[in-house]
């Protein structure tokens, strides 16, 4: 069987304002997520990782261009599905949930009216039916009074209960896609903790696929069952969670890993770990490795054609090192 | 003795928020008798949950807040009897977004050379040097003070914030969450520069956080903050080494390190959170605590010296460590 979500060679284009002045926001880039998994795509800002997102969500900004050799859900192609196909899809088998809930829930509208919407637009379930579904998944994310929550504007909540609102309303359809676009990092560590043990539980007990994007490693080694990890656009190394920390290979998956701040490892004022310099801005046609200016290994071959190595079973990277 | 660089005595701060209609006006206790001093050349890092009144603590001590009691002096003076170009030569913010706090339409170099303007005593020639060396000192090439903020990434935003704190060659920074809306590797860029200004230019911080993982690279003396007080405190390898409040432990059982295999811990916090306008009567933190006794809930546990340096506030720790003294003395 295939997998439910699969990803071959995906590229993004922007268009420049002046033009010829474009920019490939996502070259190339190929990844699966599996049934009852959880697949995490890593990187800094600016490398691709909610673009490739949208991609998939057919939710790109006007002016992007999105090819792929192959772009499916549960095996059906979504670069020749329609819009009215695609919206049918969204929010209902493959839902998102995004980084700032306060930006992306409507100011406007009651909890309630937001989450019944999702239901009442692909289900036509009654008004009743809804708000009983809603407040039962209000309760299922842990949200105590859920009845009092849903006639309650978003204003109104923690940061912590509206990301918890975001995962209940993505949870309305019955998905069998959450793509989280980094869901906790405008969160406490500790409210952090708790909405990650959410989902993971959430994941485990619905079976369902989830793609959670985020910058940090530390979270990427307590959920992810498998990893991909995104430079400039490109996946430069892929591999099943333990096997990536064990064996790091790209010197910018080893570059993330020194960053993540580890409680009692820290002398002070010893330097921390970091990856000097910025994800660069890439323009269409562009060769070799993107992250030579900023690694400690580059040489002029890096200007070139970088081969994929196989470091073994479901583990691979781009890099001229083998 | 030289007078301590921070100095905050018995410091509190209420809000009033106003109800609705027929609602009663509710009293937010922001800081509630916090006190602690740092030496010059210190790094104190406080950290604590959103809305545990760290951010109203920042502002106090750079009196843009008047206390409604208690008193905070820097460098052995009242904060709030100084007069303001004074007190910017002496103190200055850093904050957590760099995207908000920085004017969106000001040229970078315009924004850096700002403190230097308001205190109308400085030529053209000696801002333009001043800004240049700056820029260098934080990382920026002087192209970069002729780029908008916009033009700029989340971490050279940082960069220029942090220009613009230390422009004016003031002894003291306080620095309000630097990093917590940057990805972790500029973070890791962020606190390498601060911690080496630090040392270069003998700066003392103030450095508020929620990650206890952060400030531990750059702090000498950790205090953790709940619901407005000071719980524990103590020097950097001490709470980290041995933490005792509970509340330390689950701010530190949160840190997720990349160790694949653990999974996501249950912090033991339950999923109440604190409502800053709504204080439980006893030990503040008793209704999310694990091990919370019935006495927590009636009486304020006090703040107790720790074995060696620190204080933590815990009526379970000073409980426990009474009956293990009082078997000693049995015997």
């Amino acid at each position: 069987m295939s997998a439910l979500l699969e990803i071959e060679k995906l590229e993004v284009d922007f268009a420049g304002r002046p033009a010829g002045s474009s920019t490939a926001a996502v070259r190339g880039a190929s990844l699966a997520v599996e049934r009852g998994e959880t697949h995490c795509l890593v990187g800094e800002s600016g490398c691709g990782k909610s673009v490739t997102a949208l991609a998939v969500m057919n939710l790109l900004a006007r002016g992007a261009r999105r090819r792929a050799r192959r772009l499916a859900f549960q095996g059906e192609d979504l670069q020749k599905l329609s819009d009215a196909g695609m919206a049918e899809l969204r929010g209902n088998a493959m839902a998102m949930i995004f980084q700032e809930p306060m930006t992306s829930l409507n100011p406007a509208y009651t909890v309630g009216s937001q989450m019944t919407e999702v239901l009442r637009r692909h289900r036509r379930a009654s008004q009743r039916a809804a708000t009983d579904r809603a407040a039962d998944l209000l309760a299922r994310v842990g949200i105590t009074a859920p009845g009092l929550r849903l006639g309650q504007f978003p204003h109104q909540l923690s940061g912590g209960l509206r990301q918890r609102v975001m995962i209940a309303m993505a949870l309305m359809c019955d998905p069998q896609l959450l793509i989280a676009d980094e869901p906790t990092t405008a969160l406490d560590v500790t409210v952090q903790a708790q909405i990650l043990r959410l989902l993971a539980s959430l994941q485990r007990d619905l079976g369902l696929g989830l793609l959670l994007i985020t910058h940090d490693l530390g979270i990427v080694a307590r959920v992810a069952t498998k990893v991909s990890v995104m430079y400039a656009g490109e996946v430069v190394e892929s591999a099943n969670t333990a096997q990536l920390f064990a064996n790091p290979k790209h010197p910018y998956t080893q570059g993330l890993l020194r960053c993540v701040p580890v409680p009692g490892k820290i002398r002070r004022d010893q330097p921390l770990g970091s990856i000097p310099g910025t994800v660069p801005r890439i323009a269409p046609g562009f060769e070799g490795c993107a992250f030579r200016e900023r690694c400690d290994f580059a040489d002029e071959t890096c200007r070139h054609v970088i081969p994929r190595h196989s470091a073994g079973a479901a583990h691979d990277f781009l890099c001229r090192l083998p | 003795m030289t007078a301590p660089a921070i100095e905050v005595r018995a410091a509190r701060k209420t809000f009033r928020v106003r109800g609705g209609l027929l609602q009663a006006d509710r009293h937010v206790v922001a800081v509630d008798d916090v006190s602690f001093a740092v030496p010059p050349g210190g790094v104190l890092g406080v950290v604590g949950e959103s809305g545990c009144g760290k951010s109203t603590l920042a502002r106090l001590i750079l009196g843009l807040l008047a206390p409604d009691s208690g008193d905070i002096a820097v460098e052995g003076q009242r904060i709030l009897d100084m007069d303001r170009k004074v007190r910017a030569q002496l103190i200055q913010p850093v904050f957590q977004d760099p995207f908000a706090s920085l004017n969106p339409l000001a040229k970078v170099a315009d924004i850096v050379a700002m403190p230097l303007s308001a205190q109308g005593s400085f030529r053209r020639a000696e801002r333009t040097k001043r800004v240049d060396e700056m820029l260098a000192r934080v990382g920026l090439t002087a192209e970069m003070g002729r780029r908008l903020p916009s033009e700029l990434s989340g971490g050279q935003r940082q960069r220029v914030a942090i220009a613009r704190a230390l422009v004016l060659r003031p002894r003291i920074v306080v620095c309000d969450e630097p990093t917590s809306a940057l990805d972790v590797s500029v973070q890791a860029q962020i606190l390498n520069l601060l911690a080496e200004l630090r040392r270069d230019l003998g700066l003392t911080y103030l450095f508020i956080s929620h990650n206890l993982a952060v400030v531990e690279h750059v702090a000498s003396e950790v205090a953790v903050m709940y619901l407005g007080r000071f719980v524990e405190s103590a020097p950097t390898e001490r709470l980290f080494g041995s933490p005792e409040h509970p509340y330390t432990k689950a701010l530190l059982a949160s840190v997720l390190t990349p160790e694949p295999g653990l999974g996501v811990p249950d912090v033991g916090l339950g999923d109440t959170l604190p409502d800053p306008a709504n204080i439980p009567p006893g030990c503040r933190f008793h209704p999310r605590c694990p091990i919370a006794e019935p006495r927590c809930a009636v009486e304020t546990p006090a703040l107790k010296p720790r074995p060696a340096a620190g204080w933590s506030a815990c009526w379970c720790l000073s409980g426990k460590s009474l009956a293990r003294s009082w078997v000693a003395t049995a015997k």
